[in-house]
């Protein structure tokens, strides 16, 4: 495996913990009593069987039961745990709805688990100013919910159904309309957080552009290792005036790619612009029974909305663009009805994937979108290699790329070879100019790949960041950065760092 | 574009405690105040190559001394743009680095965002000579700290920004205005807030305020444009303005708006306000004889006023809405609003972490930073 790995840094799929081996175990029972004076007996969950439930985010593979799990139901609860926490030195990671896919909210063995999901109340609706304030609990599928019909809130992961605001802001999430519409941290306008030490700070608020550091760009996308939202600010969108949605089929990805390429360079910036692949297709049209055509190479989802003259105007480009492309079967959605069954069939891609195979790794990588034929080359290449089926499915505009790499766990060694084919994939995004991950984040499950993507004074400079909001390192530890690094004083003279001395962490 | 002679220069700097201050094109040298006296230039100068132009990626990588203007010439020639578009200063000087570190941008924030929103990877140098890049080239990517957007609007005080990667958008084929005039802010305000609410797509929707009177104005850019101009000048005649029309030669029209957010001899205010503010805000010009340009949906307005201008006046007016003093930064007391405590402690600890020889301008940021 690639990068530096040490024994808090695990790999692969196998059981992994979130210390050591050889670790003291802690005496929580101080903290532990702490917490529930102040959230109440039954929002503190310490048995093993009640931790169960909280012992994986959306990546399975990564499971940690941690000493106590905390359900605050208020900023305040929050401020207080947090506080808590740090008086005793204890770290901690903040929840949301555990939807995420990198591991971001894996527990910390002897570490508090702060679930926000009781915090789910829309706390301010201004309209006349495109604004929302809800709590972290909030889903994001509430969001638009509660400003629509005539607003919407754009960021739209696949999960929006049940994840929450508040991993939304960790994770700076995406979805199928960012290329069109941005990701969270274009959307977020305010935050109230509490950082490490207990501290409640505002940053940024209604308004755009307070004056200082844009704290509200470093702390979205975070991944939590900064403190905790309990309170954030959203703007909102004016729905668009028309939306229209077509399904292409193409006889190759590459054929499939260079209509992506046309449409972009034409000008068009389509709502959403998504790419399936032969496997994809096959393993999603068994879900979604859409009468996709099993066996073509490509299918192309290209939704335009806007002003609904510009939107027509266009489409027919789009239309156009697709046949001359290799396109003989271009399907336009003709009502609401059908457009949902295109984009269920597209959001059917992960589901689907485990009916034709026992486990899949998903990938994140994203590429400059010219490149998108030869990665997808050396992808299939790759895979022909190790003798694995991997299914493509991405959001094209954008040049985010989910390989679903199957594989069956119950065959020695296989889980292990899965996983280094998915390595060899982010190699190759890197190698064409790109990124590990374009929405999932790092989490625990890509920090061994940071180094391939960044040097040690980039990584150094990350520190520096993360040091100025929590010193001590109790905020999510073990994320996001290849190794654990402590943060030096500054300036002032030498103190051991608590992990430094349980042998946890070395000094940079 | 050799980065390690300038680094090795600002570890010099670093080692010796000499203070220095990033600049340009010196379009904007005295927005938001001096800082401490004695303070060495460190000049751009040398970084002024457009590394890269990935023409079908719509992405650019530029060193931090590239004009502006040069930079877009080069994107247009490709049927591009860099959407950023505030004044460009004497001579069309700015660069691509002093416009980030102010954060500075101009009608075209109305669509696509502001400095924030179109860096998507950068390089910077810091104090003790580090060269660190974060981000990427890609306009998906959430690997790492988002860097970029803490040393946006940083004013130089962190570090130089040295290079920055950002999203091109496709140049609009044509373009048409839609314009129409009122002698009450409250009823422009009112036209502003209705258009806002409205799936419009359009690319700019500015209010300005001069003298007795004021405009709102809605560019388009796109196929459909003088269509979409000419819908919106109907909604304008309906919503009680007066010469409400469609202009298609507009690059004029929003050059003037755009030169409303400078000022030679006077003072310029930038407001970070919200859309329901704006006839506060045109209240609190009128009373110190100003003129107002505002992003009307996104609440953030400019102000000019003359040199002898009261700004306390307008804080206590705009309360608690902070304002900041951008040209005629030297000539009050106080260019920043303070922070609230705890988020300027918060700053303060990253002014130590990023610059711990405390060289980068110093005093010249809020609270003293």
């Amino acid at each position: 495996m690639d990068g530096p790995v040490t024994d808090a840094a695990p790999e692969g799929p196998a059981r992994v913990e979130g210390a050591p081996r050889g670790a003291p175990a802690r005496d929580l029972t101080g903290l532990v009593e702490a917490l529930r004076r102040i959230v109440g007996e039954r929002w503190v969950y310490t048995s093993e069987h009640e931790l169960r439930t909280y012992e994986s985010d959306g990546l399975l593979q990564y499971h940690v039961i941690p000493a106590a799990a905390v359900l605050p139901g208020s900023a305040e609860e929050v401020q207080a745990v947090v506080k808590a926490c740090a008086d005793a030195g204890v770290a901690w990671v903040a929840r949301g709805a555990g939807s995420g896919l990198s591991g971001g909210a894996l527990p910390i063995e002897d570490g508090v688990l702060i679930v926000v999901a009781r915090m789910k109340r829309v706390l301010d609706i201004d309209l006349a100013n495109q604004r929302i304030c809800v709590e972290p609990g909030v889903t994001n599928a509430n969001v638009s919910a509660a400003v629509g019909p005539g607003f919407f809130y754009p960021p739209d992961p696949s999960s929006q159904i049940v994840c929450s605001i508040g991993g939304n802001v960790a994770e700076n999430s995406g979805g199928a309309h960012c290329f069109k519409y941005g990701f969270t941290t274009n959307y977020v306008t305010g935050l109230e957080v509490v950082l490490p030490d207990g501290e409640m700070v505002q940053i940024g608020g209604m308004e755009l552009d307070h004056p200082g550091y844009d704290l509200l760009g470093a702390f979205v996308g975070s991944e939590g290792t900064l403190g905790v939202a309990t309170k954030v600010w959203l703007r909102v969108v004016p729905s668009p005036e028309a939306v229209k949605t077509l399904v292409a089929f193409f006889d190759t990805t590459r054929h499939a790619g260079e209509a992506v390429s046309q449409i972009v360079q034409a000008g068009v910036v389509p709502g959403a612009i998504e790419m399936m692949d032969e496997k994809a297709i096959e393993a999603s049209e068994q879900m979604a029974n859409a009468g996709y055509p099993v066996g073509r190479g490509a299918a192309l989802l290209v939704e335009l909305d806007g002003a609904e003259r510009e939107c027509e105007a266009r489409f027919e480009e789009v239309v156009g663009i697709c046949e001359a492309c290799g396109s003989d079967d271009v399907r336009v959605a003709r009502d609401e009805t059908e457009r949902a069954l295109f984009w269920k069939t597209r959001k059917a891609a992960f589901p689907a994937m485990g009916r034709i195979s026992p486990n899949y790794f998903v990938q994140d990588g994203v590429i400059p979108r010219t490149k998108l034929p030869e990665v997808l080359e050396r992808i299939e290449a790759l895979g022909k290699e190790y003798g694995m089926i991997v299914a493509n499915v991405f959001h094209a505009g954008d040049g985010n790329l989910h390989p679903l790499v199957c594989y069956d766990g119950r065959n020695e060694g296989e889980a292990e070879r899965a996983e280094e084919l998915s390595g060899k994939i982010l190699d190759a995004c890197l190698d064409a100019g790109g990124s590990i991950t374009g929405e999932h984040g790092v989490g625990v499950d890509k920090k061994k790949h940071m180094p391939k993507m960044f040097g040690e004074p980039d990584l150094d400079a990350f520190q520096r960041l993360r040091c100025a909001f929590d010193p001590a390192g109790l905020a999510n530890p073990g994320k996001v950065m290849p190794t654990p690094r402590l943060c030096g004083e500054v300036p002032g003279p030498y103190r051991q760092h608590p992990l430094e001395a349980a042998g946890l962490a070395e000094r940079f | 574009m050799e980065l390690e002679p300038l680094a090795a220069r600002i570890r010099e700097h670093g080692t010796a405690g000499q203070a220095v201050r990033p600049v340009g094109g010196g379009t904007k040298l005295g927005w938001g105040g001096a800082g401490r006296e004695g303070a060495a230039d460190l000049t751009t100068e040398s970084l002024n190559e457009i590394l890269e132009h990935n023409v079908g990626d719509f992405t650019a990588v530029l060193g931090a001394g590239v004009r502006i203007a040069d930079a877009q010439a080069r994107f247009a020639a490709e049927g591009q743009m860099l959407a950023l578009d505030p004044p460009l200063g004497e001579a069309d000087g700015a660069t691509v680095g002093g416009m980030i570190a102010t954060g500075d941008s101009g009608p075209l924030r109305h669509r696509y965002g502001g400095v924030r929103d179109l860096v998507v990877g950068m390089t910077v140098i810091l104090s003790d000579g580090t060269i660190a890049k974060s981000g990427g080239k890609v306009i998906k990517n959430v690997a790492g700290y988002d860097l970029a957007k803490l040393f946006a609007g940083s004013y130089g005080t962190l570090g130089l920004i040295a290079s920055v990667s950002v999203r091109l958008h496709p140049l609009p084929g044509r373009n048409a205005t839609a314009i129409a005039t009122s002698e009450d802010p409250a009823k422009l305000a009112a036209a502003a807030a209705s258009l806002a609410a409205l799936p419009l797509e359009a690319d700019c929707l500015d209010v300005c305020w001069d003298g007795d009177r004021g405009h709102l104005l809605v560019r388009f850019g796109a196929a459909a444009a003088q269509h979409q101009a000419e819908s919106v000048v109907e909604r304008m005649r309906e919503l009680g303005l007066g010469d409400a029309r469609a202009e298609a030669e507009d690059d004029e029209i929003w050059n003037r708006e755009r030169a409303l957010q400078r000022s030679r001899d006077g003072i310029v205010l930038k407001v970070s306000g919200r859309p329901t503010d704006l006839p506060a805000v045109v209240e609190a010009a009128r009373a110190q004889r100003g003129t107002v340009v505002s992003r009307a949906a996104l609440g953030l307005s400019w102000m000019a006023l003359p040199a002898d201008a009261d700004v306390a006046a307008v804080r206590d007016a705009l309360q608690p809405r902070p304002v900041v003093v951008l040209d005629g930064g030297t000539k009050v007391e106080d260019a920043w609003p303070a922070p609230p405590p705890g988020t300027l402690a918060v700053m303060a600890r990253l002014k130590e972490r990023f610059d711990p020889a405390r060289i980068f301008r110093p005093g010249a940021y809020v609270g003293g930073i």
